[in-house]
């Protein structure tokens, strides 16, 4: 269990075919970047005056935030609720959700006609606007993952900072800059770390706001008033999933042993957070009566059905049963299934419920738009892969337990 | 360690508590113009006196720096083959509808901005680039736009139209309601100036309300007793009289609901003076003290 365990850089060779997979994906998609700074929006993506927001506001921004929910429930879970049990997989989370965030932030941006005059949104507010709070609070929100990652960062290097070549005169200042954080951060942490629980509630919710002011152009299947409710319990249900998916998969990737204990214990949440999700999903349903849209067969009852049917149901009746929760293979199934409906949730509110009053052609996603958002989900693996190559992240078995310094154990034996 | 953390967290509080307030008190400041005047303008479109000139079409790039092109070119009417939809090089659009009960006498229907009582873009706009002003006209700042194009997901009508061809400053564009050139000053619009058979006219929009439902009135055969634009998303600044149903006219069919619809009231409700994220930041706080306690007290 944890007490065995700490948190180190994991010890691997960076290149495998897979990473070269997805540096190849990287490039492609940071070439098409490039393009859209150089040609324009209209030039890369299939955008136009009736589909103004495609897959990289549907898919990079909306469910990027969903998925990287991970980060809040599971600080929440770990420093909030105290559950020391959970500690090891705190830092995994906050990497991801760290990078997560980056990239939502990035893909806003790529995706802003005037990208330059994106710091408008903190001289002129609309506090009217949706979109308005999301930015505000997302942009919080990355400055305070960064913040709690930092005594990541100074029990790496306190004391083993060695840059190279010239650099090597900033040694001894970048050296008492770590000191002094790692002295006072802590003593402000616990506000940071609420702080990044408050303002995940706020955008998560509120993103799901954002599409009711499309009003009739959003299909009654999503366009509910409880659309915000909906989309904080389903991104607090993806969060213990998406840690799962990733602990197994980084950690069969370095050839290190699973966490199945902590997983199974964390899975135990699951099943009643979707319970919950599936009641809100059902009864806003029968009192909207919008269930009459599912007797027709049509592009959007179908996604609904599938987005329900995968995506909450069946993974809720496997969270349920203690033979899942006991077997890698069914526990990683079963979060799949729940990050697959979240994410098919969100590209149904954005991009499938979406229909203009004047519709003259259907869109569909461009070369570009997909190469963009591939290579982004592809450069934030990668970014993971080198950060738990450096940064003490993933907790493995100690190697001496007697060593007691200050910085190789703190966090995890109190 | 936890006599420490917990003076520091009380102190931290308060701090929190001094910095909320002041972050509300700003917002209540947010500079959104929106002025609902009760004289304010609009323009009654009469669909069965327009003939499709599009005379209307070629003043306004007139009147917005937009190479208009020679005035011969509009007296093709083939255009009105398929339905058109404004541009970012034309704000307004004349479609043709043939009435099959009275199939010599076809519906001219002009498209342009609304200019809503209650825009849904000036509600959506990040930056709160989208005013209304005194006369009515709901108007875009290219000073504040980051070209997001919520606007675009938000109005009904679909108006806004994105300038997708630029790399560098892409600019929304819609009808203005010739607020820069011609209406701040009191002039007329560009369009209703040129348009020769009177089917549109520039007037108080109380007044225009009388002048219309005077037409339907005395013409009950003549036309439908609606008048688009009055209640539709709560009331809009431009008017419309028809022969047919609206729908098949491509008007699309709105409640009288303000377009902004619930999104502001539950945006408000939220934040109502930032008490409901400052209750749940207390709420988590007191949780993870008590847990702290309790797990110091067991440590001891």
């Amino acid at each position: 269990m944890s007490e065995l365990s700490e948190p180190r850089p994991v010890n691997h060779k960076f290149l495998t075919p897979g990473v070269i997979v997805l540096l190849i994906l990287a490039a492609n998609g940071l070439i098409w970047v490039f393009l859209r700074f150089i040609l324009g929006i209209g030039a890369v993506t299939n955008l136009n005056n009736e589909f103004p927001w495609g897959i990289w506001i549907g898919i990079d921004v909306a469910a990027g935030v969903a998925l990287a929910a991970g980060g809040f429930t599971t600080s929440a879970l770990a420093h909030i609720f105290h559950r020391e049990h959970f500690h090891d997989i705190v830092r995994p989370a906050l990497l991801t959700a760290m990078l997560g965030y980056t990239f939502v932030a990035l893909g806003v941006f790529i995706d802003l006609g005037r990208y330059y005059s994106i710091w408008h949104m903190f001289i002129y507010w609309n506090g009217n606007s949706v979109l308005f709070e999301v930015g505000v609070c997302v942009l919080t929100y990355v400055t305070v993952l960064y913040i709690e990652f930092i005594p990541i960062v100074t029990e790496r290097f306190v004391g083993r900072v060695d840059l190279p070549g010239l650099w090597a005169r900033f040694n001894r200042a970048l050296d008492k800059v770590l000191r002094f954080l790692d002295r006072n951060i802590n003593r402000a942490m616990f506000f940071f770390i609420i702080a990044g629980v408050v303002l995940s509630c706020l955008h998560q919710s509120s993103l799901g706001t954002l599409m009711m002011i499309a009003g009739q152009k959003i299909h009654p299947l999503w366009q509910s008033p409880i659309s915000p409710l909906l989309f904080l319990i389903s991104a607090i249900s993806v969060g213990f999933p998406m840690v799962i998916m990733e602990s197994i998969i980084s950690h069969r990737s370095f050839g290190l042993k699973d966490e199945m204990d902590v997983l199974s214990s964390l899975a135990r949440f699951i099943g009643p957070l979707l319970g919950v999700y599936l009641a809100f999903k059902m009864g806003d349903m029968v009192i909207r009566e919008t269930f009459v849209y599912l007797t027709e067969f049509t592009l959007e009852s179908v996604l609904w059905i599938i987005e329900v049917l995968i995506g909450v149901i069946i993974p809720l009746r496997m969270f349920l049963w203690d033979k899942v929760l006991q077997s890698k293979p069914l526990i990683f199934a079963a979060s799949l299934m729940v990050i697959f409906g979240v994410f098919l949730n969100r590209f149904n509110v954005f991009i499938v419920a979406y229909t203009p009053s004047y519709m003259t052609t259907k869109y569909w996603p461009s070369i570009g738009e997909i190469s963009v958002t591939l290579g982004f989900i592809a450069i934030e693996v990668l970014l993971y892969r080198i950060f738990v190559m450096i940064f003490p992240v993933i907790a493995q078995p100690m190697r001496r337990p007697q060593v007691k310094t200050k910085y190789a154990i703190r966090g995890i034996i109190r | 360690m936890g006599k420490q953390s917990r003076r520091d967290f009380l102190k931290t509080s308060g701090l929190i508590g001094a910095g909320l307030s002041g972050l509300s008190s700003k917002k209540a400041h947010s500079g959104v113009k929106k002025i609902i005047a009760d004289d304010r303008m609009g323009v009654l479109v009469d669909t069965t006196l327009c003939i499709g000139c599009r005379r209307c079409e070629y003043a306004c790039k007139g009147a917005h720096d937009i190479d208009p092109g020679r005035i011969e070119q509009y007296d093709d009417r083939s255009v009105f083959k398929e339905m058109r939809r404004p541009q970012y090089n034309a704000y307004t659009v004349v479609n043709e509808y043939t009435d099959p009960e009275n199939p010599d006498n076809p519906s001219n229907v002009k498209v342009q901005c609304m200019h809503c009582d209650h825009p849904a873009c000036l509600s959506a706009c990040i930056v709160g680039a989208f005013s209304k002003e005194e006369n009515g006209a709901v108007i875009w700042d290219e000073g504040k736009c980051i070209g997001c194009r919520y606007c675009m997901i938000a109005c009904p009508f679909q108006i806004p139209q994105f300038e997708y061809h630029k790399a560098l400053e892409p600019e929304i564009r819609k009808c203005d309601l010739c607020w820069e050139s011609r209406t701040k000053d009191g002039g007329v619009p560009a369009c209703v100036e040129i348009c020769p058979m009177e089917a549109l006219v520039y007037g108080k929009r109380y007044e225009l309300l009388q002048l219309a439902h005077e037409r339907i009135e005395k013409n009950p055969e003549r036309y439908l007793d609606h008048v688009y634009g009055e209640n539709e998303v709560g009331g809009t600044s431009w008017l419309y009289l028809a022969a047919q149903d609206f729908t098949k006219l491509d008007f699309p069919q709105l409640s009288d609901e303000p377009a902004p619809g619930a999104s502001e009231k539950l945006q408000h409700a939220i934040f109502s003076y930032f008490i409901p994220p400052a209750s749940l930041f207390a709420l988590l706080g007191g949780i993870m003290w008590i847990n702290r306690k309790q797990n110091t007290t067991e440590e001891e």
